[in-house]
């Protein structure tokens, strides 16, 4: 059976760019040098940030758990050699936003001493639920770029995995990284493509490779054994072809939902290194502790790729390959079409950290101001989403969220080829980041407020069924309180009216009695009552007198 | 400063495809000139100079960047597209009123580049066309047919010099003469052979006017190849005239004339690749854009039969510009991973 296949699709959109990848694919990759600090992000994933379970002081192993996961969308962090916890505190990190983040600060000892680790010899003998689980053990995340956990990734539910697709595409100018690792390490790339197989049950086998890369083909297809279900197919080198979407429709003619996953239409997509780690993870009982970057660009004098410790500081890797930090007039992290600026040149690599560009001071060139679109289309020519920017631009600028949706905002996969084509220098992915924050921002806000609304809504619910249960239980109590059979009227059947009758009649009498004479005056004789009389009169005409002092 | 990717752009800029579109549009020129006298050169010039000078003033007002708006050729482009419209030989005050309507009232009032919902060059020759019928009709014959031709001197006393008489050389175009001759009840075969009109018509589409459509349609070409204009617009404009053209030409080809001639007279090719795809008030989506082209080349059609104008270009760009944003909307594609329509 053959490995190559020659049938693809051509994806809509698309540029051709000039690639720049011969400056560093040319030497063999190489281990950075130990650095005396390691920097660990704990959110170095799509995802909740991990959680540290190391204290400061405490001494860890090469390979130690120090972050675990947390919850499902999450992926734990070793430490890539030993050494002592020496900081747990906010460090800058490598994120568009410059801001600093917790990250653990392990001091190293150049001992590179273990933890105990064992590998499994037959992955076959596994099943997926425990390839999944020492996948995510080993902190395994998508290698490619966006970091996404990869154990995710295998767990296809009750889905049928039809096809597995493994991403070499690498279509970003500059970068070689996967390169380099498909022909250094072709071997570990196809066993871990194999055990993801197992892992899926996936009926079919693709790698999707850029026909420029030639050196790299030839090692896979050496590594592929005879009679093997694998497939190597070359791809038109075309940007963006290594997006996921992009890549599973040129290699299967199939289309990913506009909202829905590649597992929609039984495809999962991993890339060529996420592969070779889970190899080491499952094979050796390794986890992910380092990876393979590029380092090239105008600022750099030897481009090269490094394989680089997870916390190595950028500036440090940038010292081994000879550049000169007053040199480097722009740092990005990724490649030049998706890739961000690095401000702060300590910020540690990452798993997500594919490539470094420094571009030479010399080279720095200031964007040209944009001016108003014309709407010449050309960036609905390029767009691989089908998509109109143009229009997008519009409303976002005009920050009409709602037509901002209604044009498929959200199916943008911030490629960059409409910025690059356009002729009025308009930062368009910039204007769709911003448009896509504010939506959810807004999303959350109205979250927040329904829930507010919610809360409100539910207490004055509760008050008026306290209200109405006060009353039932007054009305109950009533109820309780007359005899069975008993009518309003009828005051000798019911007992309360009864005594509140008795009671009556009691006050009523007593009302009567006081105005008995006092007993004093009883029995008076006929002077005495006279000189009584007399004084009431008296009493009564000074009375009135007060009354009408006027008179 | 940080910035947001993508860090890389083409060369490309506004003005360097203002700058190809008027090399595009060099060999029409130089054929206008060459068969119908300099004067459209002198108009070219003046239209330029007013629509630089309005749209400066308006910059000025506006307290915007001036240089780099200026520089971005789109008002000269307006400004001789606008010139190519005005017969060369109409006085001088036509063309810079055309030219300053066209920026002011076109352009600037609705914010400049990018933002006005009609074609300003369009807008500004419908204005002529209505308030100034009579200058706007004074076409001259092409030099071929004149016993003598003028000179660029003549050419420019006549532009600048109002009153002088320039009845000499002035004749109703072919699309004009087949119009005035149809409703006089001859035949489009007698207009063709007349003694007095026939002259008029050349092989195809009249005299000169061949000769100018088939240079804008060199220069079109030369912007289709190298993808400044899309090809839906200009192709479904011309098709659709050519097919509305022929079936009416098969059904009566007394009183409908000749695709060829619809399609090589008047400002058919000027109107298809260099005035109907002026990309900010055309249709951007590649479905609308064919729609677009397809309603222009309907419309001119049909006033150029039935309508009271001789050629309907204009009005047709500017008909199809309102209902622009409509058929955008309408014809949105199929976003990738979308399904099946």
């Amino acid at each position: 059976m053959s490995h190559e296949t020659t049938k693809t699709w051509a994806f809509p959109g698309g540029l051709h760019l000039d690639d720049h990848k011969s400056i560093s694919n040319t030497h063999h990759v190489t281990r950075a040098e130990l650095p005396r600090q390691l920097v660990l992000p704990l959110s170095q994933h799509i995802g909740n940030a991990a959680i540290a379970c190391v204290a400061v002081g405490d001494p860890v192993l090469k390979g130690q758990r120090i972050a675990k996961g947390d919850g499902y969308v999450s992926a734990p962090v070793h430490a890539p050699t030993s050494g002592t916890v020496t900081a747990i505190d906010e460090q800058p990190v490598p994120h568009p936003s410059g801001l600093h983040a917790p990250c653990i600060t392990i001091r190293v000892d150049g001992k590179e001493e273990w933890i105990e680790h064992s590998g499994c010899e037959d992955y076959r003998t596994l099943d997926a639920s425990e390839l999944r689980n020492k996948i995510r053990e080993a902190g395994i995340v998508g290698l490619g770029g966006a970091g996404f956990p990869s154990y995710i990734k295998l767990n296809p539910g009750t889905s049928a995995v039809e096809t597995l697709v493994l991403n070499g595409a690498e279509c970003e100018p500059y970068i070689t990284c996967d390169d380099m690792l498909m022909r250094e390490r072709a071997g570990e790339i196809i066993q871990g493509m194999r055990i993801m197989q197992h892992a899926l049950q996936a009926r079919h086998c693709l790698i999707g490779i850029e026909d420029n890369k030639i050196e790299a083909f030839a090692a896979l297809r050496e590594a592929l054994a005879e009679n093997d279900d694998i497939q190597l197919v070359r791809i038109p080198t075309r940007y963006p072809a290594g997006g996921e979407k992009q890549l599973i429709y040129t290699l299967t003619g199939k289309q990913v939902p506009s909202h829905g996953l590649p597992l929609d239409i039984g495809v999962v997509c991993h890339n060529v290194g996420t592969a070779a780690a889970i190899y080491r993870a499952i094979v050796h009982g390794e986890p992910l502790l380092s990876r393979i970057i590029t380092l090239t660009g105008s600022g750099i004098p030897q481009p090269r790729n490094l394989d680089v410790l997870f916390g190595t500081a950028m500036c440090e890797l940038l010292e081994q390959v000879h550049a000169k930090a007053g040199d480097i007039g722009k740092l990005i992290m990724g490649g030049p079409m998706m890739g961000f600026e690095i401000t702060d040149s300590h910020a540690p690599v990452i798993k997500t950290s594919n490539c470094l560009l420094a571009e030479h001071r010399r080279d720095l060139v200031q964007p040209p101001a944009a001016m108003p679109c014309i709407r010449c289309g050309d960036c609905a020519t390029v767009c691989p989403a089908l998509l109109l920017p143009q229009q997008l631009f519009w409303y976002a600028q005009a920050r009409e969220f709602d037509r901002v949706q209604d044009y498929h905002l959200f199916d943008c996969i911030e490629c960059g080829c409409c910025s690059y084509v356009c002729p009025s220098h308009i930062p368009l992915v910039q204007y769709y980041r911003f448009a896509k924050t504010e939506i959810w921002q807004q999303e959350r806000d109205k979250q927040k407020s329904d829930a507010a609304r919610q809360r409100h809504e539910f207490r004055l619910e509760r008050l008026e069924r306290e209200k109405q249960e006060k009353k039932q239980r007054h009305a109950r109590k009533a109820e309780a309180l007359k005899p069975a059979g008993a009518d309003k009227g009828d005051i000798k059947n019911d007992p309360k009216k009864a005594a509140i009758m008795a009671a009556l009649e009691r006050a009523q009498q007593k009302k009567q009695q006081s105005h008995i004479q006092p007993k004093n005056v009883d029995h008076l004789t006929e002077a005495q009552q006279r000189e009584i009389d007399e004084v009431n009169a008296r009493r009564a005409a000074a009375h009135k007198q007060d009354q009408e002092p006027s008179s | 400063m940080t910035t947001s990717s993508p860090h890389l752009s083409t060369p490309n800029s506004v003005s360097r495809l203002m700058l190809h579109v008027g090399y595009a549009l060099i060999p029409g020129i130089a054929t206008y000139a060459w068969l119908f006298g300099a004067g459209v050169l002198v108009h070219i010039l003046l239209a330029s100079v007013t629509a630089m000078t309005a749209e400066a003033l308006v910059l000025m007002l506006r307290r915007r960047p001036m240089a780099s708006t200026l520089a971005d050729g789109s008002a000269i482009l307006s400004a001789v597209l606008l010139a190519l419209a005005i017969p060369p030989l109409a006085p001088w005050w036509i063309t810079v009123l055309g030219a300053g309507f066209a920026i002011l009232f076109g352009k600037q009032l609705y914010g400049g580049i990018g933002y006005n919902p009609f074609n300003p060059a369009m807008l500004g020759y419908a204005m002529l066309l209505i308030s100034f019928p009579l200058e706007m009709t004074r076409w001259p014959a092409a030099h071929s047919l004149l016993t003598q031709a003028p000179s660029l001197s003549d050419s420019v006393s006549l532009i600048f010099a109002s009153g002088v008489s320039m009845d000499a050389i002035s004749a109703a175009t072919p699309l004009d003469t087949l119009k005035t001759q149809l409703a006089l009840g001859v035949g489009i075969d007698a207009t063709r052979t007349g003694a007095e009109t026939g002259k008029l018509f050349g092989q195809i589409a009249g005299v000169g006017w061949e000769a100018i459509n088939i240079a804008f349609l060199l220069g079109g070409l030369y912007l289709l190849l190298t993808r400044r204009i899309a090809w839906q617009i200009p192709l479904a404009m011309l098709g659709s005239l050519a097919l509305l053209a022929t079936l009416f030409h098969l059904l009566d080809p007394q009183q409908y004339a000749s695709p060829l001639l619809h399609l090589f007279g008047g400002a058919a090719m000027l109107g298809a690749f260099f005035i109907a795809t002026d990309p900010v008030s055309a249709c951007t989506t590649p479905r609308g854009r064919i729609l677009f082209g397809i309603g222009i080349g309907v419309i001119t059609y049909a006033i150029r039969n039935w309508g009271g104008y001789p050629d309907g270009i204009a009005f047709a760009v500017l008909l199809m510009n309102m209902t622009a944003p409509t058929i955008d909307y309408f014809t949105q594609p199929r976003v990738f991973g979308g399904g099946k329509p």
